[in-house]
């Protein structure tokens, strides 16, 4: 359920006139409940940003998702590759 | 990757049955960045469950969800952070060897050092996302941080589930 809180949370702080983007471990979810922005990454539960103690690894996801932020043809749900 | 089909059955078949739909967000909202992002002022938001020492703990008894967040001083020591999320659909060991998996603090004070955004709100903040009733979060602790982020002037907000 931390998906949908996620995507809910995103909206309220979207309509208080903040950008905001947000990490999808679940497209099923997100895919339904369309929040402005988020990038899907690959890994399982619990690991939203891929691994522990892996920086490298988390810019890199956090990086492109960053980006979308310059973005306004929302709702964009695109993928971490 | 996640997909229902990787999660145990239980949760399996309370996810396909969830009306997700309901919660749809329509229209889509969409602020503008007002600045680059190198100006801007950014916070994060997490739903992993996290809060500092001397907070209490999310109640996890309540059936619909404990709605409400902690807020979490930029200033803190991400290793001190206490992760008590109730859910048990996730490996809870890797988020507590580093809470930067699902709260990114420590990489954000990277990239604001390294100039690639403004600067980082004096807080944070922290729900614990297992919360099947949001009625209560989407008419109370949502807009509240919301209205929190926009006092702070906050202009981009980073958020991770867990």
């Amino acid at each position: 359920m931390c998906q949908q809180t996620v995507c809910l949370l995103q909206a309220a702080i979207e309509r208080a006139g903040i950008a905001t983007v947000s990490i999808s471990l679940l497209r099923e979810v997100t895919s339904v409940i369309k929040p402005p922005r988020a990038l899907f990454v690959p890994f399982p539960m619990g690991y939203p940003l891929g691994a522990p103690n892996d920086a490298p690894l988390q810019h890199q996801i956090i990086a492109p998702a960053l980006g979308l932020l310059k973005r306004d043809d929302v709702p964009i749900l695109e993928e971490f590759t | 990757m996640s997909t229902y089909d990787d999660l145990s059955l239980h949760v399996r078949l309370f996810m396909k049955s969830y009306p997700f739909s309901r919660y749809m967000i329509e229209p889509t909202p969409c602020a503008r960045l007002a600045k680059p992002l190198n100006e801007s002022r950014v916070a994060l938001v997490t739903t992993a469950g996290l809060r500092t020492p001397d907070q209490s703990d999310f109640d996890r008894s309540d059936k619909r969800g404990d709605p409400s967040f902690r807020e979490i001083p930029n200033t803190i020591e991400t290793r001190l952070l206490v992760e008590s999320h109730r859910s048990y659909s996730f490996d809870h060991e890797a988020v507590r060897s580093d809470v930067n998996l699902a709260f990114p603090l420590d990489r954000f004070r990277e990239l604001e050092s390294r100039g690639v955004i403004g600067a980082l709100n004096h807080r944070h903040f922290s729900f614990m996302g297992s919360i099947v009733g949001p009625r209560r979060l989407i008419d109370e602790t949502a807009p509240q941080v919301a209205r929190t982020l926009a006092e702070d002037r906050v202009e981009a907000v980073f958020l991770t589930p867990v």
